[in-house]
């Protein structure tokens, strides 16, 4: 692309030129003018050619000896970026950092003030089958109401693949086997004790066990739903060999919790996890670190993680999306799988090995306008919501997001936090009339376009509701998707052919490397006001029934 | 206030059952004043504050300067032809009430028919009326000659807002822009309407030396009473075009006589502040190019196609001048730009969402072409000395096919990405 445009600067540089020799030819005098600056231009073009040829030989005897993936540049010419260098932060300056300028970060109300973690009062948890995309609609479920279960114990599996097992969070009793539509299972709850109770483990050693034991050993230990694969974003595949395992250690999702925060205190059953997950791929680890901020540097955990290959990124959200991350370094494609588990998740995992016990301890972020103080709890997977919040609401009229505004699910105080989120957020509900409100609106809002004085304020933090300003229209090619995913990707065309079902240009499109929380800034930013994430996932799940 | 509006709207609602019509109506109106109460179900929480229809009427508010310098530029064309108040302030109120005369009627007609259309097939299929003819009713009196009889405008209207949108399924889903289609259409099926020396200058006879002018009731009677109750200048119906006179714009002189031809008639700068004769809102660059800046900065257009455009003509026009087989071909490349409607076409026309090409690349591509054939049509067409409308349309068709190998490029690209991750595993 860069190499195409240089060309055409060169051409359209030529073609003035010619156009000169023929209007000075046309005027009758200094006809040898024209015939010195054809032979200009041919030598000219003699010494492209030759830079050109030797520039192309270049860049494959790079690629041949398969340095062409390390960074740098093996061209003749320079890129852009060497010629004005962004500068790189003190902490990264000899690391492979990539930036990016597209995308946008939604500043909103409601982060916590306080980098302290709170204990949560919560006393019931559930796992939710619903959470794991591709499980049966009617796991088989291994407990009745009334059990008492450890942590670790198991209360169901996929009777697809009945290797996968899911387990319990927290130990406790069982009260209640909730069934959704069909008689499929919406929640498992779980009472929690007071005391946890662990269920014990042989635990293999990782670093002399084989990968199949070791496999064996995270599928019966429930370990294995926390790992997650692109493409599709399901629970992996016990039998195939992931290419690569990438994990972004840092949420540029609106009001998201900082991993660093987070990951403290737990470094090392993170890197007891990223140790196990080395043992599991055929290829390398990759840990994406955030460059954001030029001053400060990631945690420890992160910065000093051995055994892994690493990439820093820096710009607007989704650079924090796993997906953007492997887009930009290793990009998938064929049927390529890499693993995308989550910190947390990681965590989970590196203590299964370290302190032999299922500790499905989470951090999690209670954010948003409406709550009285935003705050970092510390709980379990599938915390009840109504005791998160507890006495923290300002109004009653409120969404329970689980997970980040973008690609959360709205959810009632009723139900649970689900299985991969470490985010509440709880905005308020936007079901006003606006007078004149797409001409003059009065609140501030967050918005992509320059016909809000947005770009005025920089720093300015919106409150943010649920309405959608606006109503649905078909498809406008605005180039707003563009502008927001750091992807080389045509989102619409993709939308569009996911649309007609058309599976090879879906693929070609790129849907693979895509999951909702990739596509929800281009649907926030629709002018249209399209479902975009909800039209992706139909195609990913037309991609799964038919490869 | 707000609230009571409001109880007023729920009062007046008619029952979408028995007057489906009536309630398209009635949604159009209430979704106007107010933006709905609907919440995000599902996907995103949180929506930008753009909609369609802010997008849309972004576009009118950039086109309000032309709005202004048009219907004043009306009345200032037809006192030129008349030797009259030559100066552009002089007889201020009469060269307005001119313009309003003529804009106004042309303004109503074509919002009444588009939107009645509108509004009938938005019952029929049972969706909200959708926004595109905020911008396209806007547009369509822009381009027309002053003087367009209403009924053949109507007729425009209808062949555009039919054919050209609603058979494609409205808003979004037409390929031609609807604003050039209507203009197109009086092209082909009315030509002495629209091409000519006569059609540009209002309310006369004819061009020829002593014709006399039309004036109707509301010049006679209702501006006349005004302007004579004040005390002011009346127009004068006994009035007659001034020798020597002949409407003539700097495109057809050019295409006649080259640039000397059209320096022996206007100046470079009033060509350039748009005090000629032209379609009603095409003349004033300057105006046209804020409206265009005020759009590229708020990113409701693309720079890109503007750009591209705009480089597209320079080049062609750099080709011209080097060929120089006619005196057309030899205006100095910069004056073409002081000619014709070329800022308007690309800013406005060309930059239509949804008709240009949907790529970032292909708007570069497209945005070039419009320029570079647009230019092609200008100078070599015998016809007609002006391109943009045709070239618009005639790249409108090609968009898809644009795109089409933009997205091939990047599937290409993705297949080769993949293909060299999966080789450097294997060395590693």
């Amino acid at each position: 692309m860069k190499l195409a445009t240089k060309k055409y600067i060169l051409l359209t540089a030529l073609m003035a030129v010619a156009n000169w020799a023929l209007a000075q030819n046309g005027s009758g005098e200094g006809s040898n003018w024209f015939i010195y600056i054809l032979l200009a231009v041919a030598v000219l073009l003699f010494f492209v050619i030759v830079i050109q040829v030797s520039d192309n030989m270049l860049a494959i005897e790079a690629k041949r000896v398969g340095v062409s993936d390390r960074g740098g540049s093996f061209s003749i010419f320079p890129t852009s970026k060497e010629l004005v260098p962004r500068r790189k932060p003190d902490y990264a300056m000899d690391e492979r950092v990539i930036s990016t300028s597209r995308g946008y970060d939604i500043l909103l109300e409601g982060e916590p003030e306080s980098k302290s973690i709170l204990d949560a009062s919560v006393t019931t948890y559930a796992i939710i089958p619903p959470n794991f995309i591709g499980l049966s609609p009617i796991p088989k479920v291994t407990v009745e109401v009334g059990d008492n279960v450890k942590a670790g114990d198991i209360l169901f599996f996929n009777k697809k693949r009945p290797e996968i097992k899911y387990v319990a969070p927290v130990s406790g009793e069982v009260i209640e086997i909730n069934r959704g539509a069909k008689r499929s299972i919406a929640e498992v709850v779980i009472l929690a004790d007071k005391e946890m109770v662990y269920r014990s483990y042989d635990v293999p050693d990782p670093d002399s066990a084989s990968r199949e034991d070791l496999v064996a050993f995270l599928l019966e230990s429930g370990a294995w739903p926390l790992l997650r694969q692109r493409p599709y974003n399901t629970v992996p595949d016990h039998t195939e060999v992931p290419r690569d395992v990438f994990i972004s250690t840092f949420d540029s999702a609106p009001l998201a919790p900082d991993m660093d925060i987070v990951v403290d205190g737990r470094e090392a059953a993170f890197q007891k996890g990223l140790d196990v997950l080395g043992k599991l791929t055929a290829g390398n680890v990759y840990l994406g670190l955030d460059a954001r901020d030029k001053k400060k540097a990631p945690h420890a955990a992160f910065a000093e993680a051995t055994g892994v290959e690493k990439f820093y990124f820096s710009g607007k959200h989704p650079i924090g999306n796993v997906g953007v991350q492997l887009h930009n370094t290793r990009p998938i494609g064929g049927d390529d799988v890499v693993w995308t588990p989550g910190v947390q998740d990681v965590i989970t995992l590196g203590a299964l090995f370290t302190e032999k016990k299922f500790m499905a301890e989470r951090v999690v972020a209670l954010v948003g306008s409406e709550l009285k103080e935003p705050k970092y709890v510390r709980t379990y997977q599938g915390a009840r919501i109504k005791e998160l919040v507890d006495g923290n609401l300002t109004s009653e009229k409120v969404r329970f997001i689980s997970g980040d505004v973008l690609s959360g699910q709205k959810i009632t105080a009723d139900s649970y936090l689900n299985f991969y989120d470490q985010q509440l957020t709880v905005i308020e509900e936007g079901d006003y009339y606006e007078l004149f409100g797409w001409l003059l609106p009065i609140d501030p809002r967050p918005s992509i376009s320059g016909t809000f004085p947005n770009f005025l304020f920089p720093g300015l933090k919106f409150k943010g509701d649920t309405n959608t300003h606006g109503e649905r229209r078909a498809f406008v090619k605005t180039g707003d998707y563009e502008r927001v995913l750091p992807m080389d990707i045509y989102p619409q065309q993709l939308m569009k052919s996911i649309m007609v079902a058309d599976i090879e240009r879906m693929e070609g499109l790129g849907i693979k490397e895509l999951v909702e929380e990739d596509v929800a800034l281009c649907e926030f930013v629709c002018v249209s006001k399209q479902p975009l994430q909800q039209i992706l996932r139909q195609g990913l799940d037309k991609m799964r029934e038919e490869g | 206030m707000k609230k009571a509006l409001l109880n007023f709207f729920e009062r007046i609602e008619p029952n979408k059952e028995k007057q489906p019509l009536l309630h398209t109506a009635y949604d159009a109106f209430f979704t106007f004043a107010f933006t709905p109460n609907a919440t995000t179900k599902g996907g995103v929480h949180i929506r930008d504050g753009m909609d369609l229809k802010r997008l849309m009427v972004h576009v009118v508010l950039a086109l309000q300067l032309c709005f202004v310098f048009g219907t004043y530029n009306i009345g200032h064309q037809h006192f030129v032809a008349l030797g009259e108040y030559t100066g552009f302030l002089d007889g201020f109120h009469l060269k307005l009430a001119h313009g309003l005369i003529k804009l106004v009627p042309i303004y109503v007609v074509t919002m009444a028919v588009g939107l009645g259309i509108e509004f009938f097939y938005a019952s029929k299929k049972g969706h909200a009326v959708e926004e595109g003819f905020l911008v396209s009713g806007a547009l369509i009196p822009l381009i027309m000659p002053p003087d367009i009889p209403l009924w053949i405008l109507s007729l425009s209207v209808v062949f555009a807002v039919i054919i050209g949108k609603e058979a494609f399924g409205g808003t979004g889903m037409n390929i031609l822009n609807v604003a050039l289609l209507a203009r197109v259409f009086i092209f082909f099926a009315y030509p002495t309407t629209i091409s000519g020396d006569e059609v540009w200058v209002s309310g006369l006879e004819s061009t020829a030396a002593g014709a006399a002018v039309e004036y109707s009731w509301w010049h006679n009677g209702f501006f006349n009473g005004i302007f004579e109750y004040f005390g002011w200048a009346a127009f004068n119906p006994a009035m007659t075009v001034v020798d020597g006179y002949t409407g003539a714009t700097p495109l057809s002189l050019a295409y006649q006589g080259g640039w000397d031809a059209v320096a022996a008639q206007y100046s470079p700068a009033q060509m350039w502040w748009g005090t000629i004769p032209g379609s009603i809102g095409e003349s004033s660059k300057p105006l046209i190019i804020l409206g265009a800046l005020f759009l590229a900065v708020t990113g409701v257009a693309s720079w890109r196609i503007m750009v591209g455009g705009v480089f597209g003509a320079v080049v062609m026009s750099l080709i011209l001048n080097a060929w120089g087989a006619t005196e057309f071909m030899e205006v100095p490349w910069y004056y073409q730009f002081y000619m014709g409607s070329f800022w308007f076409a690309i800013a406005f026309m060309a930059t239509d969402p949804v008709t240009a090409s949907g790529t970032p690349v292909g708007k570069w591509i497209y945005g070039f072409l419009i320029g570079f054939v647009g230019m092609i049509i200008r100078v070599m067409n015998p016809a007609y000395p002006e391109g943009w409308m045709l070239a618009i349309l005639f790249m409108n068709v090609f968009a898809p096919l644009i795109d089409h190998y933009v997205i091939e490029a990047n599937i290409g690209r993705r297949k080769k990405r993949a293909a060299a991750v999966a080789t450097t595993t294997e060395v590693a």
